[in-house]
């Protein structure tokens, strides 16, 4: 096991270089004269003060120079100025990731632990009813665009029922939080409301994620159901499971020891899987419910061309994916019994 | 001969052929059922006038309403089957040759990645270790991007340089669709490789390249083009979600996710302005429905551990 996980962390470094120098490949795509431009503020009077620039800060300068200037400065931390935030762009991922946290938390823990029971389910009624229903709901939220039910979803509970709504918290409680009555400990409104012992703000919050976590989960269900489905159908009919049966044990011991924890390695490797499709999912969710997070920050910023925001965004959570896959394969070498003792 | 009997026993995969035969039908047939005003330019959806509300639907039933501009009977602008956006862009027209468009960007998208992917595999299982090695490392740091967020800072980067469009969006969706093939048919090569047969063909003199294509490619290749036939589906989604971001086709060219884009601006109105997103939205469920149902069963039938990939 060890064996695997240094083979593992010598690469780590190999990616991390690729990431850097890819996202500044594609920001030195754009020729000097862009690039001057997203740094300076007031439009250069004349053609000579744009190429002082141009000089000043080295953006002609040969690639690699280029490259090693611009890595120390994003290694202590200076992605650059964000337009659209109006703030460095590491203060303005600061100030939105607790938003886009929260949202993926309330998404993600429910989806991992019932969408594994329902997996598990569906494998023990295999080819009835419930499994039927379960492959179908699969199979559909597979094939629904999120952003396409998350208008959906708008439509009906929002603009019909209005039972739930888009943004992310009320104005009054935004008030609360300008005049000190509201303490923000956290960023995130849902655990803050709990530690100000606010049930009101806690109630106003769900209002607002209930929606944008139903349209960002709704793949993840999809992908951890099928994958559990299938895992555990396979071991089911493992020879290990026949023995445990014959042994006279207990249908639950042997469906929960024996079968599920086997049938759990393959679903461990889905973890770089679910992060990747949270990383994609609110990009698309936070945009459609006005959701001030990281994903709407980086659409926004695409948009409007504020490319030092989108590559400071893209850099930091193909980081975090990087980080996030190593830990699942040493998650996997770690329940692996064939890794484990190698 | 017998995957397709296969295909056509199964429910759920005949439903889908059925829609996908469908679909097939709207895109050959969309200068019938719905004429383009200016023939040069048909994917520029009909704007019926500029106001700035959009105009429900002109008939209450779609269908008499289809048939009415299909058969010559009735003026689009009057008929308005499935409404307007604001902008008075026809939905209707939007939907029909947006089919067109999904099948464009669908099949053109996986073709340039199987392409790529076909071609760095290659090299990486063919060439000696190193080469191989540098290439998969490569692979490696591609992979390290969530896919829909690398693909909006692309099309955020060519934005300024080659405009907002159609293309744009797609190669940023290429540049990192193809690591998928190249991993998949590099293992495929790697097997094939010590097969006997190529043995005999270096033994007789052929250089790599023909090794390689005559040789090597035409018995690795299968496995690929099958997962790339149910990828089509999920890059049709990407590509709606990167116009209804803003990073696609440019407003009123006849793409699903760009008319849909049109309904954030309506969100808490949605009730009343229905028509804006249930007509789109539908067609592109039913089209990537079609999709996944024949390439669930396609893998059903020829590899049960092909897995599928994860889209939005």
């Amino acid at each position: 096991m060890v064996a695997f996980i240094v083979r593992r962390l010598l690469i780590l470094p190999i990616i991390l270089f690729g990431v850097t120098v890819f996202v500044f490949g594609v920001f030195s795509f754009l020729d000097p004269v862009m690039r001057a431009s997203l740094y300076v503020r007031d439009v250069p009077k004349t053609t000579d003060a744009l190429q002082r620039i141009i000089a000043k800060y080295g953006l002609d300068d040969p690639i690699h120079i280029q490259y090693w200037r611009w890595i120390n400065q994003v290694v202590r931390g200076n992605f650059g100025w964000s337009k659209t935030a109006q703030r460095p762009v590491l203060q303005a991922i600061g100030h939105y990731l607790p938003a886009t946290l929260e949202l993926a938390l309330w998404a993600m823990i429910p989806v991992i632990f019932i969408g594994i029971w329902l997996g598990i389910l569906s494998a023990l009624h295999h080819n009835r009813a419930l499994d039927h229903t379960t492959r179908v709901f699969a199979l559909v939220g597979w094939s629904f665009p999120s952003f396409v039910y998350g208008l959906l979803l708008l439509m009906v509970f929002y603009a019909m029922l209005q039972w739930f709504a888009p943004g992310r918290i009320s104005d009054w409680v935004i008030r609360e939080v300008i005049a000190g009555t509201f303490i923000q400990h956290t960023g995130m409104y849902t655990l803050d409301a709990i530690l100000n012992g606010r049930l009101d703000v806690f109630g106003d919050a769900l209002r607002h994620l209930v929606m944008p976590v139903i349209t960002l989960s709704y793949i993840q269900w999809a992908l951890l159901l099928r994958v559990t489905r299938s895992s555990m159908l396979e071991t089911l009919r493992q020879e290990y499971v026949i023995t445990a049966r014959a042994k006279g044990l207990k249908e639950r011991v042997v469906v929960y020891k024996h079968a599920a924890r086997n049938a759990m390695i393959p679903v461990a490797t889905m973890g770089g899987l679910l992060l990747i499709g949270l990383l994609n999912g609110v990009i698309i969710t936070e945009t459609v419910f006005n959701y001030p997070g990281l994903g709407r920050m980086a659409a926004t910023a695409a948009t409007q061309l504020d490319i030092l925001t989108v590559l400071g965004i893209t850099l930091f959570s193909s980081v975090l994916l990087v980080f996030g896959n190593l830990a699942v394969d040493i998650l996997y070498a770690v329940i692996d019994p064939r890794i484990r003792l190698e | 001969m017998k995957t397709v009997k296969r295909l056509l026993k199964n429910p759920l995969s005949l439903t889908g052929l059925v829609l996908l035969l469908f679909f097939v039908g709207v895109a050959i047939a969309a200068p019938w059922l719905a004429p383009p005003a200016r023939s040069w330019e048909p994917y520029r959806v009909a704007q019926h006038g500029f106001a700035p509300t959009p105009a429900p639907p002109g008939v209450d039933n779609p269908l008499l309403g289809i048939w009415q501009v299909a058969t010559g009977q009735a003026k689009l602008a009057q008929v308005r089957p499935f409404g307007t956006t604001e902008g008075q862009y026809d939905i209707y027209y939007g939907v029909v040759w947006g089919t067109r468009t999904a099948f464009k960007v669908g099949l053109y998208i996986t073709g340039a990645c199987v392409l790529i992917g076909l071609v760095v595999g290659s090299i990486a299982a063919y060439f000696g270790r190193w080469v191989g090695e540098i290439v998969m490392r490569i692979t490696d740091v591609f992979m390290a991007f969530p896919f829909l967020v690398a693909a909006v800072t692309v099309a955020a980067v060519l934005q300024p340089v080659i405009g907002r469009g159609v293309v744009t969006a797609m190669v940023a969706l290429i540049c990192f669709g193809w690591m998928t093939y190249s991993r998949l048919i590099r293992g495929d090569i790697l097997a094939v490789k010590e097969r006997d047969y190529v043995l005999a063909a270096r033994a007789a003199g052929a250089g790599h390249l023909r090794i390689l294509v005559r040789h090597i490619l035409p018995n690795a290749i299968f496995p690929t083009m099958v997962v790339a036939s149910m990828d089509i589906g999920s890059y049709v989604i990407s590509f709606a979600a990167l116009s209804f971001l803003g990073l696609g086709a440019e407003v009123g060219y006849a793409d699903w996710g760009q008319i849909l884009s049109f309904a954030r601006a309506w969100i808490p109105r949605l009730n009343q302005y229905w028509w804006i997103i249930l007509y789109p939205s539908l067609a592109m469920l039913l089209f990537v429905l079609a999709w996944n149902l024949v390439g669930d069963a396609l893998r059903d039938i020829l590899d049960p551990r092909l897995r599928g990939r994860i889209t939005v």
